[in-house]
């Protein structure tokens, strides 16, 4: 078992996604992150999914995704040809004393101050999902109170494109 | 024109000529423009189940879509069983469900059912339609999506304020489905490596199923048999699709199938699967399933290839043409002298004749395999198209196995979803598509219980069928199971072989009743039932203790088959 990323040209049609979200429930298939949004195409979404299963299972699935009306194409994104980003925002509690502190660390690590309250901090972080990760045990200690992830969304990279 | 109207007009255009359904609120005005006029016979059945399996009948005996018309809330949802049936083995469908205004679509309103939500995971695709101008182009894109590729069933459910607006209609010519793009050629080289394959193996076995006569390959497959001389099984859903009695069909293999079919399969050292889809009715233990051999796998659906067995030759593709390439590949590689198929053959030969179906004739117990094989004497006798459909269980599994179907879709018969109820309605369906043929269902008095209402519509509409209702007053395969493997705990199985009274129940619908309580009234009875021209209900009360072999266990290895106890056995 490993993690695959997928990413699927959609018909952006009611019904579209609950087509593809019922057919990974119907045949076992377990979704750790599902992302969605509009393309270059008004008329055509864009949905990243990450799956964990066999290199047997991940072709099954390929293949019954294609038989969905709505799907337009499946690709598999591998680490190494495609580009993956998340956006994660982040409120972590800090005191009024602490809070220059936490600003300076998060401006290190790449975040923008999405709000300040009066004992909390929201943070936006964009970037690979490690760097996510490795922002959110940053912060950690301080105490994080809510935390939201988008899903990583992906694209082949245009230079392996090239190459190929 | 009105959106109710062109619905008419659809159908109308994709040639449609019989629908099964039933009105109700919510789809009166595709009803009243039925009434207007139209082309269209519509066969009023008596519950929206029997006319999905109608409709499911008509599409089997013809090849064409069937169309199932009902009303929303419940009337779609008594379609479901339907619906997923047809799923599960392919049967073309368009599913017309009326809707309620779509004002009022997500309020919970009378009648108002998220159809399109309940069977998404059994369809191949559905539409709401909130929009009369888009009516004519989904229509187009249902018949074409239920037809084309793997086939199965689509569902439109239809706003009731959309069937009453008005539009300029036309019909397109053209579909737009940039996502639906089935397979319309195979790969030349794979074609070649499998003809290959096919002349180096020893011990080749064609696997066919209910996609041959799906893809109206049968005369391909026949051709390709007898060019490379392949010996066959055929699997239940496939039955017909190359002649029983040729004498390279070896039958049905399975958990019911003959001990010969699955031998073959066991000792192959190819098989070659056509249309079919390694069901574990027909695998038994997958790891034990032929397992010293190569597999080529023709199928038009990319997901079936390697979903349960992997497949050394993948060919994906339109089988009638797929498997007529191959024929002529095998003849090509052939040229410079064929493989001697003798000694596999005369194997096979030698099973075949040591393993015959059999089973004990009681002293005055009718049996339930006499009974078929005197409706098998009796259907040969008529030289006439004849057409079987049946319901699911013991009746089905020895309906396989003792009738002759030399001709494709003579056979008709729930496989994937295993639908107890199937058999009537299904034959009044094929019946609507065949006139001129002999229908006969075969049932279990079971399922007959399940649908039996739809005598009626056989009787009021005119499409007069044939019931033999092999009646042990047993959920039969149920109570074999709780004998064999339950320790003969009978709970909840026995149903009385006297309520009710199925001659009485047929003549109380205006057919004809026959009651058969021993062999020597078995011929009288269908003779008269096949000659009442009109529908005709035979009870044949049988042994109730008989028990379907030979039988593979459930999880055993299909090689392990278990054969009617040699103690009592008759060859």
């Amino acid at each position: 078992m490993t993690t695959h990323t997928l990413s699927v040209r959609l018909e952006n049609r009611p019904g579209a996604l609950a087509r593809v979200s019922q057919l990974f429930s119907r045949r076992g298939y377990n979704i750790q992150s599902l992302a969605v949004g509009t393309t270059e195409r008004p008329d055509i979404s864009r949905l990243t999914l990450r799956v964990d299963c066999s290199e047997q299972s991940l072709e099954q699935i390929e293949k019954q995704m294609h038989k969905l009306v709505n799907v337009l194409r499946v690709t598999e994104l591998r680490p190494d040809d495609s580009l993956e980003r998340e956006l994660a925002l982040i409120t972590v509690a800090v005191p009024p004393d602490k809070r220059a502190d936490l600003v300076a660390l998060s401006q290190v690590a790449g975040a923008v101050v999405a709000d300040v309250g009066r004992d909390a901090i929201t943070f936006e972080v964009v970037g690979r999902p490690s760097e996510l990760e490795a922002f959110e045990e940053l912060v950690r200690p301080y105490g994080v109170r809510e935390l939201v992830r988008t899903g990583r969304i992906g694209l082949r990279r245009p230079s392996r494109n090239e190459r190929n | 024109m009105l959106g109710s109207d062109a619905i008419l007009r659809s159908l109308e255009a994709e040639g449609v000529d019989v629908a099964f359904g039933i009105p109700g609120g919510a789809v009166l005005p595709t009803y009243d423009a039925i009434a207007r006029g139209t082309s269209v016979r519509h066969v009023l059945a008596r519950h929206e189940q029997g006319a999905g399996h109608m409709a499911e009948g008509y599409a089997r005996a013809s090849g064409k879509v069937g169309v199932a018309i009902a009303t929303s809330g419940p009337g779609a949802t008594n379609l479901v069983t339907a619906i997923a049936d047809a799923w599960m083995d392919s049967t073309p469908l368009v599913c017309i469900t009326g809707q309620v205004r779509a004002d009022l679509i997500g309020t919970d309103a009378f009648q108002e059912i998220d159809i399109t939500g309940i069977t998404m995971p059994v369809v191949k695709h559905s539409w709401l339609v909130q929009d009369v101008e888009e009516l004519p182009s989904v229509l187009k894109a249902a018949f074409h999506v239920a037809r084309t590729g793997r086939q199965g069933p689509v569902l439109v459910d239809v706003a009731k304020d959309v069937q009453e607006a008005e539009l300029d209609f036309s019909y397109p010519v053209d579909v737009d489905l940039p996502g639906w793009r089935p397979p319309s050629k195979v790969h030349p080289r794979q074609v070649r490596e499998a003809a290959l394959a096919i002349h180096a193996a020893e011990r080749p076995i064609v696997y066919a199923g209910g996609g041959v006569l799906n893809a109206d390959a049968c005369a391909e497959l026949r051709a390709l048999v007898d060019a490379a001389q392949l010996p066959a099984v055929v699997t239940l859903m496939g039955k017909g699709c190359l002649p029983d009695s040729h004498p390279l069909n070896y039958g049905a293999p399975g958990m019911h199938g003959s001990k010969y079919a699955n031998w073959a399969l066991n000792k192959a050292d190819l098989v070659i699967a056509v249309g079919a889809r390694f069901d574990d009715r027909v695998t038994g233990r997958l790891s034990a399933f032929a397992p010293g051999a190569k597999v080529i796998h023709f199928d038009i659906d990319a997901a079936e290839v390697g979903k349960i067995r992997h497949a050394e030759i993948p060919v994906v593709g339109p089988l009638k043409l797929g498997l007529a390439q191959l024929a002529a590949e095998v003849s090509a590689v052939a040229a410079d002298g064929a493989p001697d198929r003798g000694p596999w053959l005369r194997r096979l030969d030698d099973w075949r004749e040591r393993f015959p179906f059999r089973y004990a004739k009681g002293d005055g117990v009718l049996k339930p395999q006499t009974a078929l094989e005197a409706l098998r004497d009796t259907a040969a006798s008529l030289e006439e198209d004849v057409v079987w459909t049946t319901g699911v269980g013991q009746h089905q599994m020895w309906a396989m196995q003792y009738l002759v179907c030399d001709r494709p879709r003579s056979f008709i018969t729930s496989g994937g979803l295993g639908t107890m109820g199937y058999g009537l309605p299904a034959a009044i369906g094929a019946k609507a598509a065949r006139p001129d043929a002999t229908v006969v269902c075969v049932d279990g008095d079971g399922c007959f219980q399940m649908t039996c209402q739809e005598l009626a519509t056989a009787a009021l509409e005119r499409l007069p069928v044939v019931a033999v209702v092999l009646n042990n007053g047993w959920l039969g395969m149920v109570r074999q199971w709780q004998e064999m493997f339950y320790d003969e705990r009978f709970a909840q199985t026995h149903l009385t072989n006297a309520v009710p009274d199925y001659a009485q129940l047929a003549e109380a619908y205006g057919a004809a009743g026959f009651t058969v309580e021993s062999e020597d009234q078995l011929e009288d009875a269908l003779a008269g039932a096949f000659a009442a021209g009109r529908t005709a209900v035979v009870d044949v009360r049988c042994d109730p203790t008989e028990k379907c072999f030979p039988m593979v266990p459930a999880g055993a290895a299909a090689v392990d088959v278990l054969e009617a106890p040699v103690e009592e056995a008759v060859a």
